[in-house]
Order: C-alpha cells, then sequence, then structure tokens
C-alpha cells in the first residue's frame, strides 16, 4: 500500500538521517575449508581489523563450514584473498540490505494484519506478552464473568496473572487451575489460554458451564512460571525451572514442582534434587521461590478452593496424590475412579489415552509437588495432568495439536469439575 | 528376579509403524538387566511378521543427499514449534532411529529417555557410498528430568543397517 512505501521511505530517511547501520551491498560467504592450514588462513583474515569482517561462524576447525559477513567495501579484496589461496567460498546472501527490508515488511505486514482481525491464534505458540495481551482482551470482552488478577511477581518481576470466572457472589467455592509451571512444557500454556476463551465463551451456552459458573468460581493461572517461559524463547528451549539465583552456585533456577511443602527437604527427599545444577533442584526450603509462595498464599486467603488442578507435559498421565509417598491418599478410591471418568472423556474425543493413577506409581516417586500439598491442605480434588504426547515429540509438540490437546484436556477437566461441583464437601 | 545375575523381564509388546498407524506388528522380547547396571541390558526379541519396506523413500532421500553440492547442515529439529520442515524429516527419523541405540546403551532400570530434539546435524562427506552424519542431540531422560546432550556418529546407506559409530555424552552448559 503507499501508506506502507511513506512508512518505509520515511524510515529509510530517518534511519540515515540517524547513521544507523545499513547493510547495502554486505555479503554474506560460506566458506569450505579442507585443511588446518586454510582454517589458519581464514584466522589470519579474522584478526584484521580494518576489514571489519563479522563472522557468523568464526573459523575453528576444517570440518565446519565458516560463514562470515563481509562490508561492501572489504567484498572485493576478502574474495581475491580467498581465490589467490585457492580456498573454496559461496555466496549465501547477495546483499543483506534486500534480505533484511524483506524482513522488516513481513513483519510489519503481519502485525497489520493481526491487528486489524484483533484475532489471537490460538493454534499458535506465542510470547509471553502475547498471552498477557490475550487475557487483557478476554477480561475485557468477557467483562460479566471475566476478571483479571495479580497474584504475585515472578524472580525477574513479572506479573503473575490469574483469570477469575465468577457470576458473583462473596468468596463461592472456587476450583483452581494452573498451568506452566515447567516452562518447557509449552503446550500447557497454550492449552490453558484456549481453555479461558472456552469458558469465558461457553457461559450461558453450554449448560454443564453454565450451571457450574452459577455456583463455583474458577480461577486460571495460565503462565505460573513467567520468567522460565521467557527463557525457552530467547535463550533455551529446553528450560525447566525458574530463574532465580542459587547462592554459592553458577547454576540458576529451582524445579518449581520439587518446592511444595508436601515432603519437603531430608536427606533422602526422592525425586527432589539437592543440587542447584539439577533441572529437579527443589531449591534452599520449602516456598522459596515466589512463583509458588503466591500461589500458596492465594489459595490460604482465598479458603474455599475445593478443587486443585495442574497441567503438565508430556506423557499422557492423570494423576492425584501421593508423588512425595507411595501410600494411597484417604480418598483414593474416589479420586481413582474420577480420573478414569475424566481419562475416558479425554479419550472420546480423537481417541488418546491417559494412564490414571497416584504420582508414585504411575511416573515417579518426587517428593514437593503442587497437588500433594493441595491435598494435604484439605483440598481433596487434587490431579496433575500430563498433556500430549507420549515422547515423540514431546516437548515440542507440534503446534498443530494445540488445539486438539486443549479439547480433549477440557473435557477431562470438566468431567472432573462437574463432579466437585455435584459433591461439595 | 535371577540371583546373582540381575533382573529379567518378559514383554509382549505391539511396534507400530510412525509414518502409518495402521500398520502395525507384534513383537515379543526379553530384557535383561544386570546388576550393578554398569553394562547396557541384553536384549532378545522376535518379530511376528515383516516390517514394511521403504527401500523407495530411502533411496529418495539417498539420492538426494549424494547430489548435494555443499554438506547438509542443520540446527533444531524439531525447531521450538515442534516444525519438521519435509526435507528434514528423513534426518529426524534417522536420528530417531540411531538415538535408539545410544539409549539402549544407557539405560538401567532406573532411566527413561526419550530423544527431544536434535541439536545440530552436520553431513560428512565420504568418499565410499555410505552416508555419515554428525548429530548433537538432546535426551530427556524422564526419572532426573535432564536434557542431555550426546553427541553420535552416524552411517547409513539404504541396503545396510544404521550403525552408530561413536558416540558421547556431552557437559552441559551452567549457564543455560
Amino acid at each position: 500500500t503507499s501508506n506502507m512505501k511513506l512508512i518505509l521511505i520515511f524510515s529509510a530517511l530517518f534511519g540515515a538521517s540517524l547513521c544507523l547501520e545499513t547493510f547495502v551491498g554486505h555479503q554474506v560467504l560460506r566458506i569450505k575449508t579442507r585443511s588446518e592450514e586454510e582454517v589458519k588462513k581464514l584466522q589470519l583474515l579474522e584478526s584484521l581489523a580494518h576489514l571489519e569482517l563479522d563472522f557468523w561462524i568464526n573459523p575453528s576447525s576444517p570440518a565446519l563450514p565458516v560463514d562470515v559477513r563481509i562490508p561492501a567495501n572489504s567484498v572485493q579484496a576478502v574474495k581475491a584473498f580467498l581465490e589467490s589461496h585457492g580456498i573454496r567460498y559461496s555466496i549465501l546472501i547477495e546483499d543483506l540490505q534486500v534480505v533484511l527490508d524483506k524482513e522488516k515488511q513481513d513483519m510489519v505486514y503481519s502485525q497489520q494484519r493481526e491487528r486489524s482481525s484483533n484475532s489471537f491464534n490460538y493454534g499458535a505458540y506465542h510470547t509471553l506478552d502475547a498471552i498477557y495481551a490475550e487475557l487483557d482482551h478476554l477480561a475485557s470482552e468477557y467483562s460479566n464473568i471475566v476478571s483479571k488478577l495479580q497474584i504475585g511477581e515472578s524472580y525477574e518481576k513479572r506479573p503473575l496473572y490469574v483469570l477469575k470466572f465468577s457470576t458473583g457472589g462473596s468468596n463461592r467455592p472456587a476450583i483452581w487451575i494452573d498451568a506452566g509451571i515447567h516452562s518447557r512444557e509449552w503446550v500447557t500454556q497454550a492449552s490453558a489460554i484456549w481453555i479461558a476463551k472456552k469458558i469465558a465463551s461457553d457461559y450461558g451456552t453450554d449448560p454443564s458451564i453454565t450451571s457450574l459458573l452459577n455456583k463455583m468460581d474458577i480461577f486460571l493461572l495460565t503462565v505460573s512460571n513467567p520468567d522460565g517461559y521467557v527463557f525457552t524463547h530467547t535463550t533455551n528451549r529446553m528450560w525447566r525451572k525458574t530463574r532465580s539465583k542459587n547462592q554459592g552456585s553458577l547454576c540458576v533456577g529451582v524445579d518449581p514442582n520439587r518446592n511444595w511443602d508436601a515432603g519437603f527437604g531430608g536427606r533422602n527427599s526422592p525425586g527432589a534434587s539437592s543440587s542447584p545444577c539439577s533441572d529437579s533442584y527443589r531449591g534452599p526450603s520449602a516456598n522459596s521461590e515466589v512463583e509458588v509462595k503466591s500461589v500458596v498464599n492465594f489459595i490460604k486467603n482465598h479458603g474455599n478452593i475445593r478443587a486443585f488442578l495442574t497441567l503438565h507435559s508430556y506423557s499422557q498421565l492423570l494423576m492425584y496424590p501421593y508423588g512425595y509417598k507411595c501410600t494411597e491418599p484417604a480418598d483414593y478410591a474416589e479420586l481413582d475412579a474420577l480420573g478414569k471418568a475424566a481419562a475416558s472423556s479425554i479419550q472420546s474425543l480423537y481417541g488418546t489415552t491417559f494412564t490414571v493413577g497416584s504420582i508414585c506409581t504411575t511416573i515417579y516417586q518426587a517428593s514437593g509437588g503442587s497437588i500433594d500439598w493441595s491435598y494435604d491442605n484439605g483440598i481433596k480434588y487434587s490431579f496433575a495432568f500430563e498433556l500430549r504426547d507420549t515422547g515423540h515429540y514431546g516437548f515440542v509438540l507440534p503446534a498443530t495439536q494445540i488445539i486438539p490437546t486443549a479439547e480433549e484436556t477440557w473435557l477431562g477437566l470438566k468431567t472432573i469439575m462437574e463432579h466437585v461441583r455435584d459433591n461439595s464437601y | 528376579d535371577i540371583n546373582g545375575v540381575g533382573q529379567k523381564y518378559h514383554l509382549e509388546l505391539v511396534l507400530e509403524d510412525v509414518l502409518d498407524k495402521d500398520s502395525t506388528v507384534n513383537c515379543t522380547a526379553e530384557v535383561l538387566y544386570h546388576l550393578g547396571n554398569n553394562i547396557p541390558p541384553d536384549v532378545q526379541f522376535t518379530i511376528e511378521g515383516e516390517l514394511k519396506n521403504a527401500e523407495e523413500a530411502d533411496n529418495i532421500f539417498y539420492n538426494r543427499i549424494k547430489s548435494l553440492e555443499k554438506e547438509l547442515v542443520a540446527e533444531n529439529i524439531p525447531d521450538s514449534h515442534g516444525n519438521v520442515s519435509p526435507e528434514m524429516e528423513p534426518v529426524h527419523l534417522l536420528a530417531w532411529v540411531a538415538s535408539g541405540y545410544v539409549i539402549w546403551q544407557n539405560s538401567t532400570e532406573n532411566t527413561k529417555f526419550q530423544l527431544a530434539q536434535i541439536k545440530r546435524v552436520k553431513q560428512v562427506k565420504r568418499s565410499d557410498e555410505y552416508l555419515e552424519f554428525d548429530y548433537t542431540i538432546l535426551l530427556h531422560e524422564m526419572v532426573s528430568q535432564e536434557i542431555i546432550p550426546w553427541q553420535m556418529t552416524v552411517l547409513w546407506h539404504p541396503r545396510h543397517s544404521v550403525q552408530v559409530t561413536q558416540d558421547s555424552r556431552q557437559p552441559k552448559h551452567a549457564s543455560e
């Protein structure tokens, strides 16, 4: 559009006037070294600072290619050097600025489309900011039943937002649902935001959710570990823990699902490590993680939570307490039957099978887990879900599976919530 | 439980073709975990019937890689969003098979490994008929929840089985 062209021209002029760095005429070459000698020659080239070479892959070994960005006025000199030494290369990018301009255009275009259509793509994975924006959007679009609360802040001071679904009353019995306590389990945060939309839009049309919300409230924490989630986007897709610093160690983070006050600590805490570098590090003390403490405080202060449901991935399991010990909970029979009913609902949609059982007998013995804490604090209906899949993609579940996963999980959650609604205690 | 030797398990399982869910084959296996856990478990198995013939797809992939001008290099398969491009799918499957060997060699009764992701793969050009790939993979160990980087060198040719000629556990960086 002509508007866009104008914007591009202005920003180019503006950029030029601000002396913004441009990459016009810069080339990116891929150099294929065939010997240590050739590697050394490239390292020599690397040392010539006046050429202003920017190595994207530095020369280190003959087995690996060397990628280098060359400013326009050094291109001929570098090529002459390579050719005179018989070093082979190919041109990866002819003109870097062209590539960058196209990328910027694409981004502007896609941003414009998103803004004008104003629809959040539930079938894709999103950044924390995008999810938080959608929380606001839901609270505004469905303001009659949805409100957003802040229950605390993460270690890096990001807000912890909970959506409250309520048709009124005062401190009604409520259901707690959380997702993303382990940041790499992306399908859980993605499912949670879909579930939020589902609850909001189904009220008034779906008899089950309508009757539920007429009696009870739902609290939904879509991103329990925002610091970890951001880290999986910026740095390490496989990050699991919080991002808190550990005294006396270079290793960062605590496993937030080993940090709850349930069987915590002791010399032999099963399944929970005492080493800060471990992915299941329990932390220096129970509730040391602000992400955990904030939820504990909220639940205790509310005082009327009847179910505690937490989403994890992967393995396709539906579990009830205990994890910290392998003995049956007092309500074993009821929880097992309810779990099986929920698994059956899940299976009814796409045939996805979930295994039902206690944490200890189904997955592994592990102390400091959230549903053990909630159960031992009087919340009978405490369940932990491990969503799709069983290991083929694991944590990197394709986005195409987000909505089917959310849909089937929702059926399982509904089965449990209906039972909670009909069985006050 | 076999006194002085270890624990033996008898398994009956169904193998399902990853590329064709309706294609299944019955299998029985015996797994012996040795006392002390310092050697890989012994595995014996029998398959009822035949595994699907993948000759055509194998040849297409083989010829495509053989005719590449530059050695194949790729990272993050699947990517963060679970995507695997069609060209990379065979590379992914090859890693899947090869990682099975690495997992077997490093399994005990207290481990459960899955291939989490291919971090990096680099083809190593050879003068003989084999294809060689140097993979750095991430293994997810379920019990400890650790992500373990692992290097493996994989050899393959359509008419020969997959070989892992070298593999080694890699250190994890404290800063990650």
